[in-house]
């Protein structure tokens, strides 16, 4: 009896995206929170258990002495990459292409920002090993 | 957790109610009247919605370490 939770979200979705259509010619603004609500419903559903593959990966990096600052940035960029994602996907449901692009632009940069400590750590190691 | 499907319904109710209200303020000549019903229920949506949308963030903050 394991994920079979995605009958019920198959379920939901259906039910959300009947609704959704038959308010769109309307009223289209009720359509997109009706679409940004199941989104997040979903999201919640299902988000705890990636936390327990969250602490699984957390314990393997403890066990092989992996440097925790790899993995906490990693984890970050994971973080920054699925919030831009969101944004920008409810901004071009609601046809903002032009601020969904933005959107996609500040999380490319920040995840960026933050993978500068990797990359110097890369740059250090081949420095290392050219004599 | 369960799957909640209650604040969907409600959001969808709302939507059906301001869309009904809008016609018959419409029809009745009352054309302000009909863009502030549309706003109001739109105000209440977001009030819906904008509360999943912190526990959203609080979410992802506490689970990807992100302060």
């Amino acid at each position: 009896m394991i994920a079979l939770e995605i009958f019920q979200i198959v379920g939901l979705a259906i039910v959300a995206a009947a609704l959704s259509v038959l308010l769109k010619k309307q009223k289209p603004e009720i359509s997109l929170f009706i679409s940004i609500a199941t989104g997040l419903m979903i999201f919640f559903f299902v988000v705890f258990k990636l936390s327990a593959v969250l602490t699984l990966l957390q314990d393997l990096s403890k066990r092989v002495n992996m440097d925790f600052v790899y993995l906490s940035t990693i984890l970050k960029i994971i973080g920054i990459a699925y919030i831009t994602t969101f944004g920008a996907e409810i901004c071009r449901d609601a046809g903002e292409n032009a601020i969904a692009s933005k959107v996609e632009f500040a999380g490319k940069i920040l995840i960026m920002l933050l993978a500068i400590p990797i990359l110097m750590a890369v740059l250090d190691t081949i420095l290392k090993i050219i004599p | 957790m369960e799957l909640d499907v209650s604040l969907i319904f409600k959001i969808a109710a709302i939507g059906i109610l301001i869309a009904v209200l809008d016609q018959i303020l419409r029809r009745a000549g009352r054309e302000e009247q009909a863009m502030m019903t549309t706003l109001a229920g739109l105000v209440v949506v977001m009030l819906l919605v904008i509360n999943l949308v912190s526990k959203l963030f609080n979410t992802v903050r506490t689970l990807f370490q992100l302060y």
